[in-house]
This record gives C-alpha cells, structure tokens and sequence, in this order.
C-alpha cells in the first residue's frame, strides 16, 4: 500500500506544486474533506478557503486556495485553481487593503455596485490574511 | 547642388530616427518573450479545464441546464475586437478592424453590436456607423489575469441578460514573431471540443456536488482562461509585429543614410571640384595679364 500520493497544484500561472504528499485536506463543496492515499476517484468543487496538505518527510505547509477544482485518480491529487498561494508568500498589506476595498462598497448602498462580486472579493481576502496568520 | 549642411542634417535626423525604432524594437522583442512566457505557463490549467468540460458534457449530453450552451436563434451579436493600444505595428490593427468591418456586413439581418478592446479599435470605429456596446482600452502595456476575468464577466452578463444570442471574438493568433493570422471564434453559446473525449473504458468518478453543478461552475472558469488567452496571444502577436515593423524601419534607415552619405560625398567632391576649378582659372586669369 503506498503511503503517499502525487499532489500537482495547476493554476492559469503555471505549476505551483508538484509533489509526494501523505494527506491533503481541501475546502470542498460542501465543508473541508481530506484526501489520503488511495482515494477513490472524485471530480470535486473547491471553494474558497484553506488548503492543507503534509509533505512526505512530515512538514505541513498551508496554502490560501481561491476556488476551482480537484480530481483525484490512481493514486494522484490534481487540482486546478485560478490562485493558490503559499502561506508564505501571501502579501498580507494587500490582502488587507482588498478587504477594506471590498467591504466599503459593500457599506455603501450604491445600486450599481456588484454585490455577489464584492462579497466573492471580500472572502478572498479574508482568506488570505488568515492564512498568512498559518505562517 | 544641394546644401551640404541640409544633407548632414538629414543624414543626423534619419540616424536618430533609426536609433528609436532600434530602441522600440529590443523592447518589443523583451515583451515578446515575457508574454510567450504567460502563453506556455496557463497551456495545462487550460487543458484540463477543457478536458473536465468535454467529458461532463459527454455524459451529460445536450441539456438546458447548462444555461450557457443552450442556442437561441440568433438575433443579436456581440463582436469583441481585440487591437492593439498602440500603433507602429505594421497591418497588425489594420487587419483586424477591416476584418471586423466585414464581418459586421455579414449579418445583414442581425443587429451587430462592438465590445472595443484596446485603443485602435475606438478609433476607428468611434467614427462608423456601427453601435458600441462597451470598450476596455489603455490596459495591454500592464496586462494581467484581472483584465481578462472582467472582460469575461461583462460579456456573461450581457449574455445572460437575455440580450446577446452569440458572441464572437475576433483577434489576432500568434504563429509566430512574424506571422499574425487574424481569427474569428464563436465563444457563446459554449461548445466544447469533442475530440478531447476519452474511451468510455475509464474509471467511474465520484462527483461532487453533481456533474451539472461543476459543468456551471467549471464553464465560465473555461471561459476566463479563454479570454486570457486571447488578451496573451493578441499581445505576442502585436509585440511580434512591432518588432518586424520596426526591424524593416531601422533596416530602410540603414539604407536611407548609406544612400545619404554617398550623395553627401559626392556633392562635397563636386564642390571641391568647383573650388579648384574656379581657383585654377582664376590663377590662370592672372597669369595671362
């Protein structure tokens, strides 16, 4: 029985990950799951929030994953997202101010203001700076 | 005789000339390979979206819950034009503002309405009689993934607002730093590409929520890229033209001060030829009194 699988994270930049992994937990469609070697295979929504997997020699690194999705087959974790950043590299100043940025238009009642986008906008950000927090 | 200090004038104003289309022509070529960069980065994440989508929609088959590859008949069309927002890049916007004006003459029938990306298109057509729905300029020199999710969303919404029936883009493709071929693509109602289907041999997979849910989702995700990838291949492709542009410029700059030089040459000899004509026959004058 394997112990570990292959994680390759995909985004419209370019390869962010690509891996052996023991276990990945993800923000799945409806609440986190977690995927261990072996899964069965599964096409699954991701939404947006964090992304935990554990390294081969035992580190666990977290990742602020911005929706998309993931399919798991033979042994192998893909997912395919429009962002994925490692804890590290996230810009907190920036996550910070898109937050702001988001809720005053959500405060101000203009009619032509986009609320679903705004709301999507704010947790995005709200994601990111708890993430940063996982450093 | 033409003035000697007129030529070397020229022949300084055409060498300055030469060196800004040389500048122009390095930083085309250092644009041109950052955005061919972006082209081979997104090729994976595009390629397993369209996979996912062709292989829902195979199990599926053609339903009306997949709201954006149902086809209503076509009344209304919106043409997005991608140029370029800048010139001095040969036949690169020519070519596609006279394709779209053709292509706004092929529907006799339907109403035809513009989405403007990038300057020269406003240009243009701002003195036409065609209508413009909307337009989104000035952003190719700082192009990023944003750019693309808002053009993305704006045409979803005019879409889906019952108000467009088809939407098509028109642009140029990148074949290579040379060759630009201008492109016409049906990118609403969604088709997805048959060919990337599998055998039907394969695993069955859980689906999570269920298969119309994700092809809903995944679809405009597809789209996004689409457009992304548009807005990467228009910008190699004007940044390619540009450079060829601007090579044949310095090229016939080159040519023009070599042409210049020798007539300078030439018109110094003669002058000198004069001088000591007129010096010896004057020596000669004197000789004879």
């Amino acid at each position: 029985m394997a112990t570990e699988f292959e994680l390759v994270i995909v985004t419209p930049f370019g390869e962010v990950f690509r891996g052996e992994v023991r276990s990945c937990t993800l923000p799945g469609f409806d609440g986190l799951f977690q995927v261990l070697p072996n899964h069965a295979s599964l096409v699954s929504l991701l939404e947006i929030g964090p992304l935990k997997f554990e390294h081969k020699d035992g580190k666990i690194r977290y990742m602020a994953l911005n929706g998309g999705y993931c399919e798991v087959k033979d042994n192998s974790l893909k997912i395919m997202a429009e962002s994925a950043e490692f804890a590290e590299e996230i810009d907190v100043e920036r996550a910070l101010s898109a937050k702001q940025r988001a809720e005053q238009r959500l405060r101000s009642k203009h009619a032509d203001i986009d609320i679903p986008r705004a709301k999507l906008a704010l947790a995005k950000a709200l994601n990111r700076i708890k993430i940063a927090q996982l450093r | 005789m033409a003035n000697l200090r007129e030529i070397r004038k020229r022949i300084d104003s055409v060498r300055s000339t030469q060196q800004i289309t040389k500048a122009m022509k390095m930083v085309a070529a250092a644009k041109l390979r950052k955005a061919q960069e972006n082209i081979l980065a997104f090729r994976p994440y595009s390629y397993e979206l369209r996979e996912l989508i062709a292989h829902l929609t195979a199990l599926i088959g053609y339903t009306a819950e997949i709201p954006l590859m149902v086809k209503r008949p076509v009344q209304k069309v919106l043409l997005v034009v991608v140029t370029a927002d800048r010139g001095l890049c040969g036949a690169f916007n020519h070519n596609i503002i006279r394709r779209a004006y053709e292509r706004v003459q092929e529907y006799p029938e339907t109403e035809v309405e513009l989405f403007l990306v990038g300057r020269k298109g406003l240009e243009f057509f701002k003195r036409r009689p065609v209508t413009i729905n909307t337009t989104k300029i000035n952003f190719f020199n700082d192009l990023n993934f944003n750019d693309a999710v808002e053009i993305t969303n704006t045409i979803l919404n005019l879409y889906q607002n019952q108000y467009f029936d088809r939407v098509e883009f028109i642009y140029n493709e990148f074949k290579s730093a040379v060759q630009q071929n201008v492109i016409v693509e049906q990118f609403l109602p969604f088709v997805p590409d048959e060919e990337l289907v599998k055998s039907p041999e394969q695993v069955d997979f859980l689906y999570e929520p269920d298969k119309q849910t994700i092809l809903n989702e995944v679809i405009p995700r597809h789209l996004r890229v689409q457009t992304w990838r548009i807005l990467l291949e228009s910008n190699a492709a004007e940044q390619g033209a540009r450079m060829t542009a601007m090579e044949n410029a310095t090229d016939n700059a080159e040519e023009m001060v070599h042409q210049l030089t020798i007539f300078y040459n030439r018109s110094r000899q003669a002058a000198i030829t004069t001088e000591i004509s007129e010096i010896v026959s004057g020596a000669e004058a004197l000789k004879e009194s």
